[in-house]
């Protein structure tokens, strides 16, 4: 970062030539080329499966490439491991934090750096990277006391007291609320104009646009353009990224009518896990026909509202929750989905489905309970069968094989074959927590499509996602939940991004704010 | 330089099925080598072994006679295990479960109770066994202590119990003062299948036993939610199983069919209470269980391969002096092979260089 000798070298910092890498049949990487030069900050766009991943992981030393190089200021170079990607000057931030919860920042960081480095002076050498780049961060607040936003501070920190000359972020913003990407935005910029050279990885078009002068695309492995993303619309990248026209949900229509299929009054409830959220007298009313979205960063209670809706969790007292009128508070989830319930939790490998379970096995998560796949006991796997293919054939789902495991479909598809699952039995309340994460485009706009098709013919969603552009895409009305508190649901027409972003960080209920 | 295990693309299903068999050779080379740095000749151990038993009318009685308490326990323990959850206490089920048999083949010594005595001792002996059972199960769902340290713990004071009722309470006073009870009346012996046959009906209790696991494992909601349970426990709280219950049920269940095969041993087999009514079934039948991958069939099958070394262990033994240590190394050496292979079906080794990791 403080690299005095940025000149306008014509070479760039790093080039990446031919890279291909190979997992059986599959490739990965197809003959990529990409180049960046110091001080610029350069997109990697792509949808879920399109070879981002794979690409940055050899370029940070985790995989290794079936063919092609990496020039390093000119050099070839092999990075057999992330600690020699470090010894170059790589820095990585990824997306799923590395941290000790435990741990104050300050030992969070020292434990990263490499060599011997007294604790005190981490502490000082911190106090001076977050002064220069307005990252905030009090060394001996312990990270699990911190916000999604603080703990990437960390993580960045970390990276900036490496002295990095390219820094790598994955789907940084994803955790983030507007305010902060706002900031992370401004830090990247001053970095970048002292000749960091940044690899900004994501799918959302408009931070890209306005962040990036050069943007790299990638589909199924390969390159399909290397553009400057102001000059281009949003669609257009859209486009490319997908390799069609992304079409948008069509809603309109809500008729939300009086009758109340999901009613929580008054719902508390102590965490689970040590640094869970505690629920604090949440108040929610979804009626039939309209599509209900909670907002807020992750981590802030989305998890436990899930698990105690869905009855995986009690909550205690039997009005707390009530389906179709009849309070469930202290029934199970086989009993909820009874009264009608149906339910999509975020993880879709291990909770959602079982991975090395085939499709049609998968359907008896859900589906015992109503008695459709089995009687008295035993299974009907023919049954099962031809729920699995209705599914995939009416929510196109691909699959490699007829009945394929779950862990052998993409994100996408497999997201479209857990909502799929629980649309198809025409459910009265529908519960989704981040219905399209980690999902490309077009999954996505089936996705959303599939919930608002299934409001408006008369059932009633419940969304809970941190993606504030699909909450305002398909919601009627929104909440946003902030440490265990729900606020008031508004219309989605009366809020706007920033009244959602203060609500988000818990300033506009003007207590336990963290500092943006 | 390091090895490293990285998952196949695909399993091709030739090796699945070839594997056993390859591991079972690499098994027998190993064995083999073994007894010749022994100073014997691998190929007359062999035929002392494997091929000796097979063509001995005796042997093989003999050898249904040691698979049936393996192939019971085994096929017990396979509900728990499918269901990720470890017992290692069947050998102390087990014991109970004789005991509690044994307590009303005792009650009704010398009396002239009819013929409901045996069937209610088999109905005990399961009892005994799944309550037994029960105990580190309601310890890991109430207090969440690990299961695999309470049924191992359990076994020594099951053992225990046994030793002082042998020595104490229920030895014979007529007995010139040996640590075993009365001998069992005829009303209270479980009878052998056929005529003047050393195999009892035990056999028979392990056979049903495997039938019904082959079909709740394939067709029913209980054995699918064992596999979900074991495979993804998120999942199958998601579908609504309670992973208390599944945890209280399989210890009953494996509790229950061990304890069923402590009282047939007892009754069919030895006849009388005494210190000690195991050369560790219990826990050899955990080595079964696994080397049949918890396949009902391969359970079977794996009974009466580890019986086999059982009985040849013993031939070996007195024909070749070789040391009884050397059945169980076996054992292990096959067990580890098996899982071995299995493993490589679907990983493959790869050598990573130095550097790699600088």
């Amino acid at each position: 970062m403080k690299d005095s000798s940025v000149k306008a070298s014509p070479e760039p910092l790093v080039a990446l030539r031919g890279i291909t890498k190979r997992y059986g049949e599959l490739l990965a990487n197809d003959r990529i080329d990409l180049a960046i030069a110091p001080g610029e900050i350069h997109a990697l766009l792509g949808e879920n499966g399109a070879g981002k991943s794979t690409l940055v992981k050899i370029l940070y030393g985790v995989v290794e490439p079936s063919a092609g190089e990496i020039l390093w200021q000119g050099r070839p170079v092999a990075i057999a491991s992330p600690v020699a990607a470090r010894a170059l000057g790589l820095g990585m931030v990824f997306q799923h934090f590395s941290l000790f919860d435990e741990l104050t920042v300050a030992e969070n960081i020292a434990v990263a750096l490499s060599g011997d480095r007294s604790l005190r002076d981490v502490r000082a050498k911190l106090g001076e990277v977050s002064r220069a780049y307005g990252l905030a961060l009090e060394p001996d607040r312990a990270v699990w006391t911190l916000s999604a936003g603080e703990r990437q501070r960390i993580e960045i920190v970390r990276c900036l007291l490496q002295n990095p000359k390219l820094l790598i972020l994955d789907e940084p913003t994803s955790v983030l609320t507007p305010q902060e990407s706002d900031h992370l935005f401004a830090t990247l910029e001053k970095l970048a104009a002292e000749g960091c050279a940044i690899l900004f990885i994501s799918h959302k078009l408009e931070e890209v646009r306005r962040l990036c002068r050069s943007a790299t695309i990638l589909r199924g492995g390969r390159v399909v353009a290397t553009l400057d993303p102001r000059k281009r619309s949003a669609r257009e990248i859209a486009a490319l990224m997908v390799g069609a026209e992304v079409g948008e949900v069509k809603g309109g229509g809500a008729q939300a009518s009086s009758a109340e299929v999901l009613r929580v009054r008054g719902l508390t409830l102590a965490p689970a896990a040590v640094h869970g959220k505690t629920l604090n007298g949440i108040e929610l009313a979804v009626h039939a026909g309209e599509v209900v979205g909670i907002a807020g960063v992750a981590g802030n209670g989305q998890s436990e509202l899930f698990a105690s809706l869905s009855g995986e969790r009690l909550a205690g007292r039997a009005d707390a929750v009530a389906i179709n009128g009849k309070s469930c508070g202290l029934a199970g989830i086989d009993a909820r989905r009874r009264l009608g319930g149906a339910f999509v939790p975020e993880e879709r490998l291990g909770h959602a489905a079982a991975p090395t379970h085939s499709l049609s096995e998968n359907t008896l998560i859900s589906h015992h309970a109503g008695g459709t796949v089995g009687r008295a006991g035993f299974i009907a796997l023919d049954r099962a069968r031809r729920l699995a293919r209705d599914i995939i054939e009416s929510f196109d789902v691909r699959v490699p094989e007829a009945d394929p495991a779950a862990r052998k479909l993409s994100g996408g598809n497999l997201q479209k074959f857990v909502i799929g699952r629980e649309i198809i039995r025409q459910p009265k309340l529908l519960v989704v927590d981040q219905p399209t994460w980690g999902v490309d485009a077009g999954a996505a706009r089936l996705i959303r499509q599939a919930l608002v098709d299934l409001s408006r013919a008369g059932s009633a969603v419940l969304v809970i996602s941190q993606d504030l552009d699909e909450l305002f895409e398909i919601a009627d009305r929104i909440a946003v939940i902030h440490d265990g508190h729900l606020s008031p649901t508004r219309p989605t027409g009366k809020w706007t991004r920033e009244a959602i972003g203060l609500e988000m960080l818990g300033v506009a209920r003007g207590q336990g704010a963290h500092a943006a | 330089m390091r090895l490293e295990l990285v998952p196949r693309a695909s399993v091709s299903p030739v090796m699945r099925a070839v594997a056993p068999v390859l591991a079972f050779l690499t098994a027998f080379l190993i064995g083999g080598l073994v007894i010749w740095l022994l100073g014997r000749s691998p190929l007359a151990a062999f035929q002392v072994y494997v091929t000796g038993p097979l063509q001995d009318p005796w042997a093989l009685q003999e050898l249904v006679v040691k698979a049936t308490p393996l192939a019971l326990i085994a096929i017990g323990l396979s509900y728990c295990f499918r269901a990720n959850l470890w017992n290692i206490g069947a050998e102390g089920q087990y014991v109970i479960g004789a005991i509690f048999g044994s307590w009303l083949a005792l009650a009704t010594h010398g009396t002239e109770a009819g013929p409901w005595v045996l069937p209610a001792m088999m109905v005990l002996g399961l009892l005994g066994g799944a309550l037994y059972g029960l105990v580190p199960a309601f310890l890991k769902t109430r207090f969440g202590v690990n299961e695999i340290l309470t049924s191992l713990m359990l076994v020594y004071v099951a053992q225990l119990i046994l030793d002082y009722l042998a020595r104490g309470p229920w030895r014979d006073p007529k007995g010139f003062n040996f640590p075993q009870s009365v001998t069992f009346d005829p009303a209270a012996t479980l009878p052998p299948v056929m005529e003047a046959s050393r195999v009892h009906f035990g056999a028979v209790f392990a056979l049903v036993a495997i039938l019904v696991t082959a079909v709740v494992v394939a067709c029913t909601l209980f054995g699918y939610r064992l596999r979900l349970t074991g495979d993804a426990p998120r999942a199958a709280r998601f579908a609504g199983f309670s992973q208390k219950r599944t945890t209280l049920a399989v210890f009953a269940i494996s509790g229950g069919l061990a304890g069923l095969a402590g009282i047939s041993e007892v009754s069919g087999q030895i006849g009388q209470i005494q210190p000690s009514i195991s050369p560790g079934y219990g826990f050899t039948a955990i080595t079964v269980a696994f080397l049949g991958r918890l396949n009902p069939i391969g359970i079977l099958a794996a009974s009466l391969v580890v019986a086999l070394l059982f009985i040849g262990g013993e031939s070996a033994q007195i024909l070749l002096r070789l040391p009884l240590d050397l059945t169980n190394a076996f054992q292990g050496i096959l067990l580890l092979c098996v899982l071995g292979a299995d493993a490589l079906v679907s990983y493959r080794v790869r050598l990573v260089g130095r550097g790699a990791h600088a």
